[in-house]
């Protein structure tokens, strides 16, 4: 077992959990929670594959996971902005709506053979670095590299330009964004048409370059609700959100890697010669996102810092705002 | 706000103006709307399915044929209604205090293994009476479910973790804890499933009585069903009739009127969702028990507690209610085995709830048609 592979593999796995976190925080700094996360990576990595396997050109499934969960979000968008219900059960039937859509469009997409993949790149200077090197810029997906220049991009963009700034106005006080004559409504549909876009984004780097194929729910396996968790232990940082998401990617990897050889460390491998216990290793994922969730709950009570004022609040003209 | 949403236009003698509603709508008016967002939903569905390269009209022509053409498919109906029911009243305690338990399925899992465990360990042996094993059997279910409610219920109490994501994580961990016990621990024979229980750990059927009235031939309806019901009658007293009930109401609707009236609303956040994880709990005891008759992950985690969400939501969180909306998920589930492609039930459901969502709209506003005056 080599940790240089584990950590690699474990970057390119925490890529998929990176996109769909940072386009939630985006979604949820303009104070829309959207829990149909795990819904539109399930759009997003169904037609992404789709497209793959039936146009041949994974660049183009790309597009279209993106355009189709973006498209899909903005359902979310209009019940909870326009008709202003509540946002954790219009989210919950995101996932719902996403997960069926992608299952009955995915049907007998399992069994599809080979199809083209997104291109791996090694950057030639700085794959010398060592240690740095092997596990960032080695043998990487295309979309691994997006996902290391879109952390600073957005965090630049939230905190230091103007649209940035609008964003945060909008999730913290949209009643004082709009009396400044920021459209609250529109940054709110855009900001969720990003995020679906990102979730979507996050789905085809699974179907399309990390576990490549369609298994149907299991595709995903429940990482969109880790990422709705990401944000929270991130306290809605573009940076943090970046940690949590590759130590959770390496964590997945581990999981599935430390099951394979029969010596590890000079020691008989307990899960080599107990598969069964394997099962307990597969709650692990689970059961830190629980603890991460305590740390960033205990930190955020600490430190008074927390979620976006307005997040989960439908904004109503002319009501006294609070 | 009583201006106009959308503009005057001048070419229309009408405009459409949108205003909060002041007083109660009718009470037959929420029921006539979710009515028509059903119809819609049945209607979106029906242009994905065609999309998708299905019929939709003999999609859903199988859907009523199938869960309520004669009275053994409307036994069978039943069944599939009985842990929908348990897993939807187990949302709905959650949800009328603003306490969103999506880990109903989890709880609903746990409640299965807990009931399991008194048979498999075996706590009691297998020539026990029923009259012993049942009753120790639902105090098992509801136990092992009341304890996977208490965790996301403690976290959100002492640590205010989000219980969204905390009990939803905890579905995850259910199905790979029952897995190893199956898998490893209480096999048959390498297969993933469990050895059969003995048959007076069976909850009683109707099939058993078909030697005294002979229309119960066949009719595999369990007593898991008078178990639902009973548990929603008496949610529905304590949600409607008593002192408890009413704390949960006012921290649904009011969490700081709550607090100033001196309600505990810590202790009562883990309360309701041990509650809420007890009758999942049950709801996946009776399933374990009077239908699959062995501890297994496939027919057991097949997404009972997520379909609660939706009852429960189109029952406006209404015990009784949820009864009836139980039964037509019950046969959308039912029947839906058969349906190609094999999505389409989930999808179907998933529509069904955003249009209720969407329809909440008319019940808080009111549209009217207004001439325009030159």
């Amino acid at each position: 077992m080599d940790f240089i592979n584990i950590l690699q593999a474990g970057v390119a796995s925490g890529t998929v959990l990176l996109f769909a976190t940072i386009g939630e925080v985006l979604a949820e700094r303009s104070g829309v929670l959207n829990l149909g996360v795990e819904g539109m990576m399930l759009i997003g990595a169904m037609s992404a594959y789709s497209v793959a396997v039936n146009l041949g050109d994974p660049w183009l499934g790309v597009l279209v996971a993106m355009l189709f969960a973006g498209l899909i979000s903005q359902i979310h968008a209009f019940i909870v902005i326009t008709l202003q219900a509540d946002q954790v059960v219009s989210g919950l039937a995101l996932t719902f709506v996403g997960t069926g859509i992608s299952l009955v469009l995915g049907e007998g997409l399992s069994k599809s053979g080979a199809v083209p993949l997104l291109p791996t790149v090694t950057i030639p200077l700085l794959a010398n670095i060592p240690f740095i090197g092997p596990i960032f810029f080695t043998d990487q997906s295309v979309l691994v590299y997006i996902g290391y220049m879109m952390v600073p991009l957005v965090w630049y963009y939230i905190n230091r330009t103007r649209p940035g700034l609008h964003l945060r106005a909008v999730g913290e006080y949209p009643a004082a964004a709009d009396a400044l004559g920021i459209n609250v409504f529109r940054m709110r549909y855009l900001y969720v048409f990003i995020g679906g876009m990102l979730a979507g984004l996050a789905g085809a780097t699974i179907s399309l370059a990390v576990s490549p194929g369609w298994f149907s729910e299991l595709t995903t396996g429940g990482q969109g609700w880790i990422a709705i968790g990401l944000v929270i232990f991130a306290q809605w940082d573009p940076l943090r959100a970046a940690l949590g998401s590759y130590a959770f990617g390496a964590l997945r990897r581990l999981i599935l890697d430390i099951q394979g050889p029969s010596v590890l460390f000079g020691l008989a491998n307990p899960f080599y010669y107990n598969p069964y216990w394997g099962f307990f290793l597969q709650m692990l994922p689970y059961a830190f996102t629980v603890i991460v969730l305590v740390i960033g709950s205990r930190e955020a009570m600490r430190k008074r810092l927390g979620a976006p004022a307005a997040l989960g609040d439908p904004y109503i003209r002319g009501e006294r705002g609070k | 706000m009583t201006e106009s949403i959308l503009r005057k236009n001048r070419r229309i003698p009408f405009r459409i103006v949108v205003e909060p509603r002041l007083s109660e709508p009718p009470a037959w008016y929420p029921a006539v709307i979710s009515l028509i967002a059903i119809i819609i939903a049945l209607f979106i569905g029906g242009l994905l399915i065609e999309l998708a390269g299905g019929d939709a009209v003999r999609s859903y022509l199988h859907i009523a044929n199938a869960s309520f053409g004669d009275i053994g498919v409307l036994s069978d109906t039943i069944v599939k209604a009985t842990p929908i029911l348990l897993a939807a009243l187990a949302c709905s305690v959650a949800f009328r205090m603003k306490l969103w338990n999506i880990g109903a399925e989890g709880q609903f899992i746990m409640g299965a293994f807990g009931a399991s465990a008194i048979v498999l360990t075996p706590v009691l042996p297998a020539g026990t009476s029923p009259w012993i094993f049942i009753p120790v059997m639902i105090l098992a279910g509801m136990a092992a479910g009341a304890i996977w409610g208490f965790i996301p219920g403690f976290l959100k109490a002492r640590f205010n973790v989000n219980e969204i994501i905390s009990s939803l994580m905890l579905n995850y961990i259910a199905v790979a804890w029952v897995n190893f016990w199956i898998f490893a621990v209480w096999t048959e024979g390498g297969f993933q499933m469990s050895t059969k229980f003995p048959e007076n750990s069976w909850l009683p059927r109707l099939l058993d009585y078909a030697n005294i009235v002979p229309l119960f031939r066949g009719l595999t309806t369990h007593l898991g069903l008078l178990i639902g019901i009973v548990a929603a009658v008496i949610l529905w007293f304590v949600i409607f009739r008593s002192r408890w009930g009413y704390e949960i109401r006012l921290i649904g609707d009011n969490p700081r009127a709550a607090k100033y009236a001196g309600i505990d609303i810590t202790r009562n956040i883990v309360l309701v969702m041990m509650l809420s994880g007890a009758l999942a709990g049950l709801g996946g005891m009776s399933e374990v028990t009077g239908v699959v008759h062995r501890l297994q992950t496939s027919p057991i985690a097949a997404g009972y507690g997520f379909t609660g969400i939706i009852v429960a939501w189109l029952a406006k969180l209404n015990p009784l209610v949820i009864i009836l909306v139980s039964v037509l998920f019950g046969a959308l589930i039912l029947a839906g085995r058969e349906i190609q492609p094999s999505g389409v039930p989930k999808m179907i459901q998933g529509i069904i709830l955003v249009c209720l969502i969407a329809s909440d709209f008319f019940l808080r506003y009111q549209i009217r048609f207004e001439r325009v005056e030159d």
